[in-house]
């Protein structure tokens, strides 16, 4: 694959981070380390203090539903005085926290607060792990991949109440979601009517396909001679169609100009029901 | 793990409260002397305010619940949320191109800057190379969208501390710059212009020479705004030593942008960690010495200066050739080429009913939009959706920051600490 050399550059991997202990570097594009969760702390701070991270940038969270532990938590720090960026990968579940690091980066309480909103990830030692984003009295953790994306509820101004109410969502058309990965191998599962064409069980109703064995030949066109056209006589033109054609003349004028008068003279039929 | 859905206004143990000055206040309201009740016998307590969510001043809905001590500020808690509208939800059920344009509508200040980190993030998934033409125009218009968005910074923040005159000034450059989003784009605001592989459209040369002239005769009234007040002895009082933030703090807070410039550490990504061809640009960095208001605003009135440099260079060095890739599993064709020819067709028709696959990977990509350092982290699973978007706000980080910016201020010194974070609640909230 090429590379796209138009993106943010920067310097490259520190030779350090090599040494970078209880944390398994991660294939891909960009420098990243898987850490365990109960290591976090220690990893973080010794990539803040030993190798000139100064910055945490972001916070994001990552649910994948198939895992055991379905949640990704993902740490970007930033440092300004190599010029680097590196990414922490640590991975949980719904009960089980993960250590905050409000106290490494000031700035962390409220990325916390918002992976903690919208995933229901636990940040254990998070002073201040309130609910950040979403409407107050929210239920639900609303970036998980099984919530669904109309949600749960819908809010309007209630006249009849003069205050504003929220009731089930109901919507009147659903969210269109066409599937367009399946175009010419078609999707995994069956259409309505697929069934149709597949071999019938024994005992259903239409015959089912022939058994396996030797197929009866079409003995109309057995295909021994290729097929070509290089003499007239091959194409079916020729003399024989040119007599043909000379048969099947055009009328002469007058009779064809007859004929059109014998049907204007016809008597226009009279509409149903007059009398 | 406690859900704490009621909005508790401060939950004490998230900072324990300095022991608090009772402060004794002589209250003479015409109370008979020797009355039982001697007003003058009351320590009078901190009291909450509510400022917002509809306040002018608060740059959008903003909701700041400020503990005040008289007129002092003992802290602060800003609940944000108002305009929350899931667009990281929204573009997981999205293809990549109509994914593009959710980002206009995060800052929607400067549109094509956040467009920007996307197709860069994009890009560096799928390895894709884009025209140098497209590189240019990109530049260009990132400018031109810095320019437009200080220009609304500026003015409103030079309102908020009570100057009118250099809005208006200001609205009438930022409409010149909307208007080139117009001949660019075909919108004002929500551009949808820049593309993975490329941009929409081509840039024509009167367009090119209507931004010269923009560059050469027009912004002149941006520096005739500027000398109203950058000298003016309200301004300075207003802003000079308000919200100051030492170089440790700003790095701890997560600052970027003119915020971290300002607190005097030249980062700026497009010199750090160049993208596009601002490698090959000129320009200078201006940094603050004071990491007050004041430093704020004058950082972004040189980065609008240096902006006019870049686009000037810009406009020099413009190649000719393709503004998009010739991958057409990427980039449709042009117009013209699908009247000529059936692939030409099928192509397009392709790419705007499945869209493109991105080949599965994780990236992080940073780009300096006018309000600091604004980062898609995609992570792609090889179809035509993203598997996750997450957009990492430039004002998320400031804003957490106000509590602690705010602390021991005038109740007055909100809106000039606020308006000079250079906040847009359509990033902050997403």
């Amino acid at each position: 694959m090429s590379v796209a050399l138009h993106v943010p550059r920067y310097a490259d991997v520190p030779a350090s981070l090599a040494k970078l202990a209880k944390a398994t570097p991660r294939g891909g594009i960009e420098t990243a380390f898987d850490v365990h969760r109960d290591d976090l702390i220690a990893v973080l701070t010794e990539l803040r203090d030993k190798h000139e991270y100064q910055q945490l940038m972001e916070i994001a969270g990552v649910d994948f539903p198939e895992r055991a532990e379905r949640f990704e938590v993902v740490y970007c720090l930033l440092s300004l005085t190599r010029n680097h960026r590196v990414r922490v990968h640590i991975a949980t579940d719904e009960a089980t926290p993960v250590p905050s690091v409000t106290g490494l980066w000031r700035n962390a309480g409220w990325l916390e607060r918002e992976v903690y909103d919208m995933y229901g990830v636990g940040f254990a030692g998070n002073p201040d792990l309130r609910r950040i984003l979403t409407d107050y009295g929210f239920e639900g953790y609303p970036q998980r991949k099984d919530f669904p994306l109309t949600g749960h509820l819908e809010l309007r101004y209630s006249e009849a109440e003069k205050r504003v109410v929220y009731e089930p969502v109901q919507l009147p058309q659903d969210f269109r979601s066409f599937d367009f990965l399946m175009p010419w191998d078609g999707p995994e599962y069956a259409l309505p009517g697929d069934e149709k064409a597949a071999p019938e069980q024994a005992g259903a109703p239409s015959p089912a396909p022939p058994a396996a064995g030797k197929q009866p030949e079409n003995v109309k066109t057995p295909a021994v001679t290729p097929k070509t056209t290089e003499k007239p006589s091959d194409t079916g033109g020729g003399a024989p169609a040119n007599a043909q054609a000379t048969k099947e003349a055009r009328k002469p004028r007058a009779a064809k100009a007859a004929s059109e008068v014998s049907k204007k003279a016809r008597a226009p039929r009279k509409p149903k029901g007059a009398a | 793990m406690t859900d704490t859905r009621t909005p508790d206004l401060f939950d004490e143990a998230a900072d324990p409260p300095a022991p608090k000055k009772k402060r004794t206040v002589q209250v003479n309201v015409g109370e008979p002397l020797g009355h039982p009740h001697d007003p003058g016998d009351d320590a009078i307590s901190n009291y909450t305010i509510n400022f917002g969510p509809q306040h002018p001043a608060a740059h959008g809905v903003l909701r700041l619940i400020m503990e005040l001590d008289g007129e002092i500020v003992e802290r602060l808690d800003p609940h944000i949320g108002l305009l929350h509208r899931g667009t990281e939800k929204l573009i997981e059920y999205k293809t990549y191109a109509q994914a593009l344009p959710y980002f206009d509508r995060l800052d929607y200040c400067s549109p094509m800057c956040m467009e920007h980190s996307f197709v860069l993030a994009v890009e560096k998934l799928m390895g894709l190379e884009v025209p140098l033409r497209a590189q240019y125009i990109r530049v260009l218009m990132a400018e031109l969208t810095r320019i437009s968005n200080h220009m609304l910074q500026l003015g409103s923040h030079i309102m908020d501390v009570g100057a009118m005159t250099p809005n208006l000034w200001l609205f009438e450059v930022r409409e010149d710059t909307l208007q080139f989003y117009e001949r660019a784009s075909g919108a004002r605001m929500h551009a949808n212009y820049f593309r993975a592989g490329g941009v929409r459209y081509d840039l024509t040369d009167k367009f090119l020479d209507d931004v010269r002239d923009f560059l050469d005769n027009r912004l002149q009234l941006f520096e005739d705004a500027i000398s109203l007040v950058a000298d003016n002895r309200i301004f300075k009082q207003r802003n000079v030593d308000i919200g100051v933030v030492s170089k440790e703090d700003a790095l701890a807070w997560g600052f970027s942008g003119p915020m971290i410039r300002a607190a005097g550490v030249p980062w700026d990504i497009r010199r750090s960690q160049p993208y596009e061809v601002y490698d090959r640009m000129e320009f200078d960095i201006p940094v603050g010495t004071n990491s007050d208001c004041y430093d704020r605003v004058m950082v972004r009135v040189e980065e609008v200066r240096q902006s006019a440099k870049i686009m000037r260079q810009c406009l020099d060095q413009l190649p000719k050739g393709p503004v998009g890739t010739d991958d057409r599993k990427v980039f449709p064709p042009s117009r013209a080429e699908m009247k000529q020819s059936m692939e030409a067709m099928i192509h397009h028709f392709k790419l705007y009913t499945e869209g493109y696959h991105v080949p599965a990977g994780e990236v992080y990509v940073a780009t300096e939009s006018p309000k600091g350092e604004f980062g898609v982290y995609l992570v792609a699973d090889g179809t035509n959706k993203p598997y996750r978007c997450k957009i990492r706000p430039t004002g998320f980080s400031h804003l957490q920051a106000m509590d602690f910016m705010m602390r021991g201020h005038m109740l007055a010194d909100t809106t000039a600490i606020l308006s000079a974070l250079d906040i847009v609640f359509g990033e902050v909230d997403r």
